[in-house]
């Protein structure tokens, strides 16, 4: 136990104490990236950055506690994989992440989200801007009713006055990062809501990517989904991970599996596990991480 | 199996009461319909849409009470549809939660059920008696005080019906509240609200108690605002009542007219509705 989780923690229940890998990846924090690669994680490329970290994190909804201490970070260009039985807080995890449960009265977070050094939960943030650069695609498509380009350029619109072309060619990229943009290039007025289910998913991924956020926040994305559809957007992620911060909440473990680096198994509002996503799969340290991939229970 | 038919019987009794109270409540509805329809048709001829209201014991039209009619529901629908908006976006967005919304609900039910005659009164004493004499503005202002409270309804429950995974992802990308409002949730609410203010219309064309004490009556034509102006319902209330046999016949004439388009209203707000259950 060390330098990190201590400093954040000291006095309150350090989350960490719950599992060796948590402090681990506590560990490597922006200061000193180099001087401690996590593991078999580095397969990929040699220096792991955070770009969140989330220390001590706790969450009510009302009185009812949802999140007990979470702490984990979330690294840079990486996916971030959240798995867990249902009403196990990952939902809930990522709406803090961009402080979406502001909307409600009576929901509230405790402790510390960092985001490039600064703490984002705290009160002076402003919650439009940090919504731009943490971006977030729903379980269920949410197309506005409007046209496929409005939909992607209107968030555009909102942040950036542009040449009518240049607007275009926003819309065009975007549109292609989400691999979609084969499928309506040639009806582009046409109403979002026209498209089927995936295309739809699609269209909101395109929506989130043409603000050309930071990070984004992928709730079940595929959970209405059909397989083809699945395994589109999958590789929309993939693609996605070159410039941005992923986080994906999933309960298909294949899917957990095929898309990220990093994983956290989550219990009952309780961070159990985080590490590689391999060693979660293949010897995960605690019981419970086992019996819920192996399909035990959950 | 004895109780299995007296079940059967039973079932056959309640249905045949069913029948009867469909019956009766869609007879009535037919009588008055055809009613109307045969003696408003007789009536039915360019003079109604072209001459003024006749003096006694002549021929004449309805042109300066429809005339009258249009403007003050027009101008009653501009004053209280902006308002009614506004409070029913408030209380379906921004003050879902405040107590406040819950004492506005209330109070608007209670306005909306008050009797318009009340109405009437109330913007007489208010408007009428200040400013010293009836005026078609007085009547407009008695007719938006009856659109408020549709228009607040309606305007409340289809933003509610609006999903609120639409306004997380409109928020999602950094939106402020007002353009999540304003260009998603007011879209996709779009035809019930405009079904509002359709049955908003509808249901003050109809409206004669508070005119009668606002904007009075004109046997001539006017666009004057500060001046009394005539109304379909008015002169219906006037010449139904009259002992002379041209004056009723163009009272009949008059309640077709109003009929026709309260059913015309009716049937395209529905439609409207329908569109949107579709989609």
């Amino acid at each position: 136990m060390n330098t990190m989780s201590n400093e954040q923690d000291d006095g309150i229940r350090p989350a960490a104490e719950n599992s060796a890998t948590a402090v681990q990846a506590m560990n490597p924090v922006q200061s000193q990236p180099a001087e401690k690669p996590i593991p078999q994680a580095v397969a990929k490329a040699a220096p792991l950055k955070q770009k969140v970290s989330i220390r001590d994190l706790k969450f009510y909804y009302g009185d009812s506690l949802a999140l007990k201490s979470i702490s984990l970070p979330l690294y840079a260009h990486r996916a971030t994989a959240f798995i867990g039985p249902s009403g196990c807080g990952k939902s809930t995890l990522l709406r803090v992440l961009n402080r979406m449960y502001d909307l409600y009265p009576n929901q509230r977070a405790e402790g510390e989200v960092i985001l490039d050094g600064v703490n984002i939960l705290r009160r002076e943030q402003d919650l439009n801007l940090l919504r731009a650069r943490v971006g977030m695609v729903f379980q269920k498509p949410t197309p506005f009713p409007m046209s496929i380009h409005d939909n992607v350029a209107f968030g555009i619109k909102l942040y950036q006055r542009l040449p009518k072309a240049e607007l275009r060619d926003r819309v065009e990229a975007a549109l292609m990062q989400a691999a979609l943009w084969g499928e309506v290039k040639d009806k582009l007025n046409a109403s979002g809501l026209s498209l089927s289910g995936g295309q739809q998913q699609r269209l909101c991924i395109a929506r989130t990517v043409a603000l050309q956020p930071e990070v984004i926040l992928l709730d079940e994305p595929c959970s209405a989904l059909d397989p083809i559809s699945t395994a589109k957007i999958e590789e929309t992620i993939d693609d996605l991970k070159e410039n941005y911060t992923i986080a994906i909440v999933t309960h298909n473990m294949q899917q957990a599996a095929r898309v990220s680096e990093h994983t956290a198994f989550m219990y009952l509002g309780e961070l159990i596990e985080f590490g590689v996503t391999a060693q979660i799969f293949t010897s995960p340290e605690k019981k419970q991480t086992q019996n819920y991939i192996t399909g035990r229970f959950g | 199996m004895p109780i299995y038919d007296t079940r059967l019987r039973r079932d056959k009794a309640y249905l045949g009461l069913c029948y009867v109270a469909v019956a009766i409540g869609l007879g009535w509805l037919a009588i008055i319909l055809a009613t109307l329809l045969f003696e408003g048709v007789r009536g039915i001829s360019p003079a109604v849409f072209t001459q003024m209201t006749p003096p006694p014991g002549s021929e004449g039209g309805l042109l300066n009470a429809i005339a009258g009619s249009l403007i003050m529901t027009a101008l009653g629908v501009a004053l209280g549809t902006p308002l009614g908006m506004l409070a029913g976006t408030y209380m379906a967005e921004y003050g879902r939660h405040s107590k406040l919304t819950i004492v506005v609900r209330f109070i608007n039910d209670i306005l909306l059920s008050a009797p318009s005659i009340v109405i009437g009164l109330f913007v007489y004493e208010v408007l009428v008696v200040r400013m010293g004499h009836f005026s078609a503005l007085a009547g407009a202002a008695s007719l938006a005080v009856i659109v408020v409270p549709v228009i607040v309804r309606t305007t409340e429950d289809m933003l509610l019906l609006v999903p609120d995974p639409l306004r997380e992802a409109a928020s999602a990308l950094g939106l402020p509240r007002a353009i999540v409002i304003g260009k998603v949730a007011y879209r996709a609410a779009r035809a019930g609200l405009v079904t509002g203010v359709l049955l908003a219309i509808a249901r003050i064309s109809g409206e004669t108690a508070p005119l009668l004490f606002t904007a009075l009556n004109n046997q001539f034509f006017s666009t004057n605002l500060n001046a009394p102006m005539a109304s379909l319902p008015a002169v219906i209330f006037q010449f139904a009542l009259s002992p002379y046999k041209e004056w009723q016949q163009l009272a009949w004439t008059g309640a077709l007219l109003i009929t026709s388009a309260v059913l015309v209203l009716s049937v395209a707000a529905r439609v409207l509705q329908t569109e949107r259950r579709v989609k």
